[in-house]
């Protein structure tokens, strides 16, 4: 027992050294931190989102909805390559992700798989033998759709929230078709989640003037128009919809900058510049088109159809509707940062402001100051001078799972708060089991160093044991937890582990060195 | 020198064994009506897996709570549930998944504060969709599952199959009941409420791989004492340890209780209760189940001493007694 490695020894006390030296930072705000020499460590603990406010979004990627707008733009294609080669057909339409047709003349078959087959690559084309046809995204490129999906609306969403001048957001990928954000300090999404709830897709297009859309209602749509909505609480006198060329003059992909406007005369307005490409064809449209109406719309809503009055060069325009200056500024940056590539659905919220995240540090704080104050207490009510030395132990316990989550850079939430009170609690087992059994030892008659060296081997394969089934527990809560329970798993995880070393170890250190210096004759228990 | 001013000096000899009968009777009831509960009324979910909405509001002043409802109502987008959260002054608003999808909880939000007005300081707000929320329940569901499993195959791995089984039986009782406890009582149950469930489950094991130690220690020590002494045996040599190591963790437990503030209660008041239960488990059901399924008394003699036998000392094995 008294024999204890030099090495061993210098391990142990390097170790809660460090533990010690890695939580201090912890102890300083990050002006008294920036004070400090720059040999002592600086990381601190990362607080979580329900401790320092902020809030945390899950969004999901409605990559079926791309898809069928991409199948619903493909469909025209279809349409003209049956009719070029003369193929009767029935019923083509978008359905369930595919686009549904059928071949009235069944010896053509062969004949329309052929032609449809060229109009994209990436469609597979099934028709049966009684010329029902089916064309849909081989899974190859439906997967790689997706991929692209989901990268690109993480540029667009990451471009969106840096507009609002939001600091140190997190912007990541999860699963297949998911994207979490976090966004620290901010305690009411609310603007933010309105700015990405937006797919903001500007398009430029000719109004059909041949008929009012209420008449292509009752008559039936002609070819290649659709009817859109204008958007709601537009200026007096407006048409509700618009009959308009399905056919997108240009598109907002061309935009290079958009700005608030806020002299014009129709009250808040968006100026935007086309790159290069979308000034000649915006030009060349407005110059071909003079006299008609064309409408801007939005995520398919009219949002105001100007007359073109003569051919716009400049590669410059406005839009105005009837803004307000929030909303115009918000277009503006919608514009700025491009459109979404797909709908997006917020699946999940949760943000908490930063009074009650303060109320939540001050409440775990006090929580876990007085749950280790109690425990402290009665180790020294139960076990006198080893009681002390395991309260020691903790202490260094305390420093070492704080410095070990700096270290790792976790985050500290609210319940992660409780797993360090819940260790506290429960790292004092370690001593408990051995001081028990160092007692049983004494009392069966063995001297006082035998016991202390049976009281230590004796226990520890009860101790491993307990432990592991905590770990176990732990890192399950940390596989399959989310957010502010995976902070619990860590502290609880990293408690576990570091009571091991400090209740053991430290804790026989210290009985080592007390029995060294003052050769006792008996043990205080 | 230092010497502790309460000790526990002699070994009780408690007749734990005479009552275990009383025990089954009373775990068995217990289990049953957690049981019933959980399938006649089940869990008060809160809206991590029942998806919803949840809004934590500060007003200026006591709030009003019958005013707020009447404006939620008009709303009409579902019963909401208002309740004072800690303080006076502070509302938390739960309202139930809106139809129509992921899609139609966030504007509900939108709603709930314009009809409120102003001077409300949204302090907390949450919203999950039912897609997550069902994701959520399967993920907690197989985290449950697979942590008691780990942990039968653990005990299973340091002890004999018998020891795995009276150790997962106690911890399913545990966790059972605590399930039951929450169904009684209405208390809330979300994603931390569940992380205490599984913490429990590791920690109620602690006590019963202490004494399932000692039993496996004494079974060697003592060849020819009957089982029912041994467990007794085992029981008494480690009950000043279980009742304070159960202090320490119930003190920590219940400090997190006093001060750790309402979004930590029902974590507290699970893992409190998930103490006591898991203590009383280990004496009065873990450890009798093992007089029942009795381990092999020659396999548990052949296995190699883990518990510290680095030492061998003569006479340990017969009549070591103290």
């Amino acid at each position: 027992m008294l024999y204890f490695a030099n090495w061993k020894i210098l391990l142990i006390l390097g170790v809660c050294a460090l533990g010690v030296l890695f939580s201090l930072p912890n102890l300083f705000t990050a002006t008294q931190l920036a004070w400090l020499p720059s040999w002592i460590p600086h990381k601190q603990v990362n607080l979580g989102l329900d401790l320092r406010g902020g809030s945390y979004l899950l969004l999901q990627v409605d990559v079926a909805a791309a898809q069928t707008e991409q199948l619903n733009s493909t469909i025209d294609n279809v349409r003209d390559a049956l009719r070029e080669a003369k193929i009767g057909y029935t019923g083509l339409n978008v359905e369930n992700n595919a686009i549904v047709f059928s071949i009235r003349d069944t010896d053509r078959i062969e004949d329309a798989r052929g032609k449809l087959a060229k109009i994209d690559p990436s469609l597979s084309v099934a028709i049966s033998p009684d010329g029902a046809g089916k064309m849909q995204f081989t899974p190859q490129a439906t997967d790689m759709r997706r991929q692209q999906a989901v990268d690109q609306s993480i540029e667009i969403v990451r471009r969106r929230i840096d507009e609002t001048g939001t600091k140190e957001p997190t912007i990541q990928r999860q699963g297949a078709d998911r994207i979490l954000v976090e966004l620290p300090g901010v305690g009411n999404p609310e603007h933010v989640k309105a700015l990405l709830g937006k797919t903001a897709k500007l398009t430029f297009q000719l109004v059909d003037m041949t008929m009012s859309a209420e008449e292509a209602k009752r008559r039936g749509l002609p070819p290649g128009d659709e009817i859109l909505p204008a958007q709601e609480g537009g200026r007096p006198g407006q048409q509700p919809a618009y009959l308009l060329k399905r056919r997108v003059m240009v598109s907002g992909d061309t935009l290079t900058d958009a700005q608030v406007d806020l002299q014009s005369p129709e009250g808040p307005a968006v100026r935007f510049r086309f790159d290069s490409a979308g000034a000649r064809r915006f030009g060349d449209a407005t110059r071909e088109n003079v006299g008609k109406l064309f409408a801007i719309v939005l995520d398919n809503k009219v949002i105001s159809a100007p007359v073109i009055k003569e051919a716009i060069l400049g590669g410059t325009g406005i839009i105005s509707g009837s803004f307000t200056v929030q909303s115009a500024s918000d277009l503006a940056l919608l514009l700025r940062a491009g459109a979404l590539p797909a709908p997006i659905t917020i699946l999940e919220e949760r943000s908490v402001g930063p009074d009650l995240g303060a109320d939540s540090i001050h409440a775990g704080a006090v929580a876990s100051v007085v749950g280790v104050v109690l425990v402290v207490i009665f180790m020294f009510l139960f076990y006198g001078l080893f009681g002390l030395f395991a309260d020691i132990a903790l202490m260094f316990n305390l420093c070492l799972m704080l410095g070990v989550l700096s270290l790792l850079g976790a985050t500290l939430t609210l319940p992660g708060i409780a797993g360090i009170a819940l260790t506290m609690g429960m790292a004092v087992d370690a001593n408990v089991l051995i001081y028990e059994r160092i007692r049983e030892e004494m009392r069966s008659g063995r001297t006082m160093l035998s016991s202390l060296e049976a009281g230590f081997t004796r226990a520890f394969g009860t101790i491993l044991d307990s432990h592991v089934t905590t770990l176990v527990a732990g890192i399950l809560l940390y596989w399959l937890g989310s957010g502010p329970v995976k902070g619990f798993a860590v502290t609880l995880s990293v408690g576990v582990l570091t009571s091991l070393f400090s209740a053991i170890l430290v804790t026989r250190l210290e009985i080592v060195s007390w029995l060294r210096r003052w050769k006792p004759r008996e043990i205080p228990l | 020198m230092i010497r502790p001013l309460i000790v526990i000096r002699r070994v009780p000899k408690i007749d734990f064994m005479r009552w275990h009968l009383i025990g089954f009777a009373f775990s068995i009831l217990l289990g049953a009506v957690s049981i019933g509960l959980f399938a006649a009324i089940g869990l008060n979910l809160g809206i991590d897996f029942k998806g919803g909405l949840l809004i934590e509001a500060k007003t200026q002043g006591p709030a009003d709570l019958a005013a707020m409802r009447g404006k939620i109502d008009a709303l009409n987008i579902g019963e909401a549930s208002l309740q004072n959260f800690g303080a006076p002054d502070e509302v938390l608003i739960r309202l139930p998944q809106q139809s129509g999808g992921d899609k139609a909880q966030e504007s509900a939000i939108t709603a709930v504060k314009n009809a409120l007005g102003e001077g409300v300081d949204y302090r907390r707000q949450e919203v999950v969709g039912p897609s997550v929320g069902s994701e959520l329940i399967r993920a907690g569901a197989l985290a449950t599952v697979l942590a008691l499993a780990a942990i039968l195959v653990y005990i299973w791995f340091r002890f004999e199959w018998q020891f795995g089984v009276g150790a997962t039986i106690s911890t399913i009782h545990d966790v059972v009941t605590t399930i039951g406890l929450f169904a009684i009582f209405r208390l809330e149950f979300n994603l931390t409420t569940l992380a205490a469930i599984l913490t429990i489950a590791g920690y109620s094991i602690n006590d019963t791989v202490v004494i399932y130690d000692r039993v496996r220690e004494a079974m060697r020590k003592y060849r020819t004492m009957p089982f029912r002494d041994l467990i007794n045996l085992a029981l008494n040599e480690t009950l000043s340890r279980t009742i304070l190591t159960v202090s320490t963790v119930a003190l920590a437990v219940l400090s997190l209780l006093v001060f750790g503030g309402e979004v930590l209660k029902g974590f507290s008041i699970a893992m409190l209760w998930g103490i006591v239960i898991g203590t009383y488990s280990s004496l009065f059901i873990a450890a009798p189940i093992i007089y029942y399924i009795q381990p092999s008394r020659r396999a548990t003699a052949r296995e190699p001493a883990d518990d510290g036998g680095e030492t061998p000392r003569p006479g340990r094995a017969k009549g070591a007694r103290s």
